[in-house]
Order: C-alpha cells, then sequence, then structure tokens
C-alpha cells in the first residue's frame, strides 16, 4: 500500500517542515519505506512551496505520486492550483483562516483547521505547521503520535524554551484532527 | 546499522567522508549546495579540507593539485557548473589521476532551470572534456544507491587512475529518504590507501632512493601520447566487467521499459503497476551508464518483445542512443520525455507502456 500526501502553501508557513518532520517520524517508528521530496522556487519567503511524503510498505518509485491521498492546503493558491491532483474520497486539510475559496468538489472529506488564527493566539504565528500537522496525524492515525512529538522534540532539541508552545500546538491540532474523524 | 533520514546530497556527502575523502573544492549551484554544505563542517572533523573556490574552474584544478598527492579528492556541481569544469577532468583523465565527482543535473541546456532534469547523459557518457577520453558513470536512482555508488566510485577511481562520475539529478540530490551508511574508514585505513598512490603520487620522493614521480596531462613526444590513447582504451575496454544494471521481467516481456536514475525509480514502479493489471512488461534499468549494460538489450528474444520504450527527464532523448546501439533495429523503440524541471509521472509511464502491450 502506498500513501500520497502533499503539502502545498507559500515560503515561510513551514510547509517543508511540517513534511519533513511527518516523513522522519515515520522512518524512526516503522520499517515501512518513505520518502520526502520538497519543490520550491529561488525564493526563501513568499513564493509558492509545496512537499511531497510518500508512505509505502514496497519500494517507492514516484516521491511524487500522479495523485494525492491527502492534500494540505496552507493558502488560498494552493488550493485551486492542487485541488485536482486529490483522489475521489480522499482528504483535503484546509488552514480555513486564510483559504476562503468555495471547494468546488463533493466527492473529498474536508478537515477545517484555522491554524492562522490559532497559532497568533498562542502567541507565535511560526506554529501554524505543527497546528496542521497534529491535526493530519489526529485524523489519519497514519504514524502514532507520540513518535511525531518525539520527533519534534527532538528536532527542536537546540531550543528547549519553545517546546511547551509547540508542544500546545501539537495537541490542539490533534484534537481537532480527531474531533473531526469521530464526525466521519 | 540503523537506517538515518537523510538528504540525497547529504548522505552523498557522507558517504564520501567514510571511503576517505579527505579533500573537497567546489562552486555553489542549485540543486547540489547541500554537498558542499554539509562537507563544510564535516571534513574539519576528520582532518580533511574544504575549499569553498572562486568559480568552478578554480575548483576543479585544487581537486587535480589535491587528487596528485594521492589525497582522495572530490568536487561536485550541477550542469551548467560541470561543464565549466569540463577542461579540468579532461586533464586529469589525461594525466591519469584518481577523483570522484557528482553531476546533480537541473535542466538545460545553458543555465538551464533550477528544476531536477536528466540533459547531461551524453555529455557525461561521450564527452566530459575534450579529447575523447572515458570515466565509469554511476546512475543512482535512489539515496541507498547514490550512497553505495559513491563509497565504491572513491576505490574505482584509485583503481583505474581515473575521474569517475556520480550522474544524480536533482531529484536524487533533494529527496529525502531512510539510508543506511557505509561502514566509516578510520584514519589508518585512510592513510593506508593513500600511501598506495606513492609510487605514482606527488608526495616527495628521495631522488637518492626513489623513483621521480612526473605527472603531466599529455606528452609532446607523439608517440608517447598515441600509447597513452591506446593504454587508455585498454583500461576503457576492461570496464565491461564492471557493468552494472537492474533487469525486472525480462523473462515474458513483450514491451521492456528502460530508463535510469530518477527516471529509473519511476518506471520501475510503473512496471511493478503493469503487472498487477496482468501486462507482459519488463525492465532495463542502467546502474552504469558508462560502461553501458549493451547485454541486457543484445540478450532479449526480439521474437517475443515488441518494443522498447525508453523513459528520460531530456529532451531529445539521449540514452536511446545506447539503447539503439544495442537493439540494432530488431524492434521498435519508443520514447516518454519529459524536461525542464517539469519530472516524470508515473501515470504517463504506465499510459505509453499500455499503448505499446497492445
Amino acid at each position: 500500500m502506498e500513501r500520497n500526501l502533499m503539502v502545498a502553501g507559500f515560503g515561510g508557513q513551514g510547509v517543508m517542515t511540517l513534511g519533513k518532520f511527518l516523513a522522519e517520524a515515520t522512518c524512526d517508528s516503522t520499517d515501512m519505506n518513505v520518502t520526502f521530496f520538497p519543490s520550491y522556487g529561488a525564493e526563501q519567503r513568499g513564493g509558492t512551496a509545496n512537499c511531497y511524503v510518500v508512505i509505502s510498505d514496497e519500494d517507492i518509485g514516484a516521491p511524487l505520486g500522479d495523485s494525492m491521498d491527502d492534500l494540505i492546503v496552507m493558502n488560498d493558491p494552493s488550493l485551486n492550483k492542487f485541488l485536482y491532483k486529490l483522489v475521489s474520497g480522499g482528504t483535503l486539510f484546509i488552514n480555513s483562516s486564510i483559504v476562503k475559496s468555495e471547494i468546488t468538489r463533493d466527492d473529498i472529506q474536508v478537515v477545517k483547521v484555522p491554524v492562522t488564527e490559532m497559532a497568533l493566539e498562542m502567541g507565535n504565528p511560526k506554529v501554524l505547521n505543527i497546528i496542521m500537522l497534529g491535526a493530519y496525524v489526529g485524523y489519519t492515525q497514519v504514524v502514532p503520535e507520540n513518535v511525531v512529538w518525539d520527533t519534534i522534540q527532538h528536532k527542536l532539541g537546540k531550543k528547549p524554551k519553545l517546546l511547551p508552545l509547540n508542544k500546545q500546538a501539537f495537541e490542539a491540532g490533534l484534537k481537532i484532527g480527531k474531533e473531526a474523524q469521530n464526525r466521519q | 546499522m540503523a537506517r538515518v533520514f537523510m538528504k540525497g546530497c547529504e548522505a552523498i556527502a557522507e558517504a564520501a567522508v567514510r571511503s576517505g575523502c579527505r579533500f573537497f573544492a567546489g562552486y555553489p549551484i542549485t540543486p547540489q549546495n547541500e554537498i558542499p554544505e554539509y562537507l563544510a563542517r564535516r571534513l574539519p572533523e576528520v582532518g580533511g579540507s574544504f575549499v569553498q573556490g572562486e568559480s568552478e574552474v578554480a575548483s576543479i584544478n585544487m581537486v587535480y593539485g589535491a587528487a596528485q598527492t594521492g589525497t582522495r579528492a572530490m568536487t561536485s556541481s550541477s550542469s551548467c557548473g560541470i561543464s565549466l569544469m569540463s577542461e579540468g577532468v579532461s586533464f586529469m583523465a589525461s594525466a591519469r589521476i584518481p577523483m570522484v565527482y557528482v553531476n546533480v543535473q537541473r535542466g538545460g541546456p545553458g543555465i538551464g532551470a533550477i528544476q531536477p532534469a536528466q540533459q547531461d547523459y551524453a555529455q557525461a557518457t561521450r564527452a566530459s572534456g575534450n579529447g575523447g577520453f572515458r570515466m565509469m558513470v554511476f546512475a543512482p536512482a535512489t539515496v541507498q544507491e547514490a550512497v553505495d555508488m559513491t563509497y565504491a566510485a572513491f576505490d574505482y577511481a584509485q583503481r583505474d587512475r581515473n575521474p569517475v562520475l556520480i550522474l544524480a539529478d536533482g531529484v536524487l540530490g533533494t529527496i529525502m529518504e531512510p539510508v543506511t551508511l557505509p561502514e566509516m574508514r578510520s584514519q589508518e585505513e585512510v592513510a593506508q590507501l593513500k600511501a598506495q598512490c606513492r609510487p605514482w603520487a606527488l608526495v616527495g620522493h628521495d631522488p637518492e632512493k626513489e623513483t621521480r614521480s612526473f605527472i603531466a596531462p599529455g606528452n609532446w613526444d607523439t608517440k608517447k601520447q598515441q600509447q597513452k590513447c591506446i593504454d587508455n582504451a585498454a583500461l576503457y575496454e576492461s570496464w565491461k566487467a564492471d557493468v552494472q544494471v537492474e533487469e525486472l521481467y525480462l523473462d515474458d516481456a513483450e514491451v521492456v521499459i528502460t530508463a535510469y536514475g530518477v527516471s529509473g525509480r519511476i518506471a520501475r514502479s510503473a512496471v511493478q503497476n503493469l503487472r498487477r493489471e496482468g501486462l507482459k512488461v519488463g525492465l532495463i534499468r542502467p546502474k552504469t551508464v558508462s560502461p553501458f549494460p549493451y547485454e541486457s538489450y543484445e540478450k532479449l528474444d526480439f521474437n517475443r518483445v515488441k518494443a522498447i520504450l525508453d523513459v528520460e527527464m531530456s529532451i531529445p532523448a539521449q540514452m536511446v542512443t545506447d539503447v539503439e546501439l544495442a537493439v540494432k533495429g530488431r524492434c521498435a523503440i519508443e520514447t516518454c520525455l519529459h524536461s525542464g524541471g517539469e519530472i516524470m509521472g508515473r501515470a504517463e509511464i504506465m499510459d505509453a507502456a499500455r499503448k505499446l502491450c497492445r
């Protein structure tokens, strides 16, 4: 079985970090194959940024799937650009704080997470990606949540003062993801 | 060894250090910057030297200088940067100096695009500089292969006293995958490997007791220069024994997909999916593109194989010339191509193969 995820947004939203944390947690905790492939322009901030995570129990051939089982969209342009890639029955996760365009498909699940507002309320707009990662893991359970948290902790090892905020962000996301799953 | 999650460029750099590389000079270019970035930190930890040169031309000549002492030396660049290095590579191939370099290919020709492509096949396998020299060229499809091939490349370079090229691409350079790293060679082992180069290396021989070494990238004596070419040709011929190739389902395949590098891994998963559909599709994936696995194609049963599908991220196709040399018109050869930073889609390969199966 192969599971394809695409994360799309603009540079500075932590799109790459979100994908990388998920992929690394998969490598650390399972014997599954996993690839993380980033795609971005020459800009560091403001340009389009997206990444692809493939998790499979076989060798991974295509690090960019032709279609996505899951799509995380962090801004409006990405929704318009990539919605067609989602398979029928797939799940769309949107940053509902700023993605305001109409979702033009009814053959998919939609999980709305207002990550920009939530992060601002927590006092640091940068943790929006960790909230979304929590929501994704809470909803899909693709990797155990404690393993993902271990990876986040490990990655933030040099900046321990950021841990409480990231824990709050991750748990808030998990809660939304799990609630959305329970409504299914 | 536990597997670790690493970016292709960084894994290549670590594999080089573990194989005994102690010198790197290079100049930044996307999408290979993580190789020099990693080595800038890593090489000093093992007593090696890292230099960010003022240009590709300067860098390759610094590598030439370091490698002449028997130190395991490397550089890396991408496409247009590799072109700038071609003079130094040709000089090293002429002087018969071991060296490893990595081309993390991007779009071309010219400055092209910073995104992944496979536009440098002909340059890598036929003419990486003037003078008709050849090199062993490895074409990894996964980060694990990139690591294993880089590690081995230094040994091949030293065995042959010749440059070796790792022909990677922007996907492999930037992708992250789990990888098992090869064993780290001890400082003693690295010193021994360097000592083995002493007979030819420029290390300050005592003229009273030893033969002085003399290294030159050419010869004014025409007979000696011709002999150099004859010796080189014999070396290139000997690589037939070093061919590496992955073959899948060739026993009953009616359509054979062929591809290398990133296209090779996508093609392999296309073949697996087509097999699940019951289609008799096979795969030939060259892991060395020089020496090229001509025999894999020559031994196909052309009474059964209807067509070969050549898949490359190059327009026009380039590897197809080598495929044609082996197939000699015995079946149709079609292509499935992308370039310019547009990455090959598995579904497209599958569509193209399905058409040929009909």
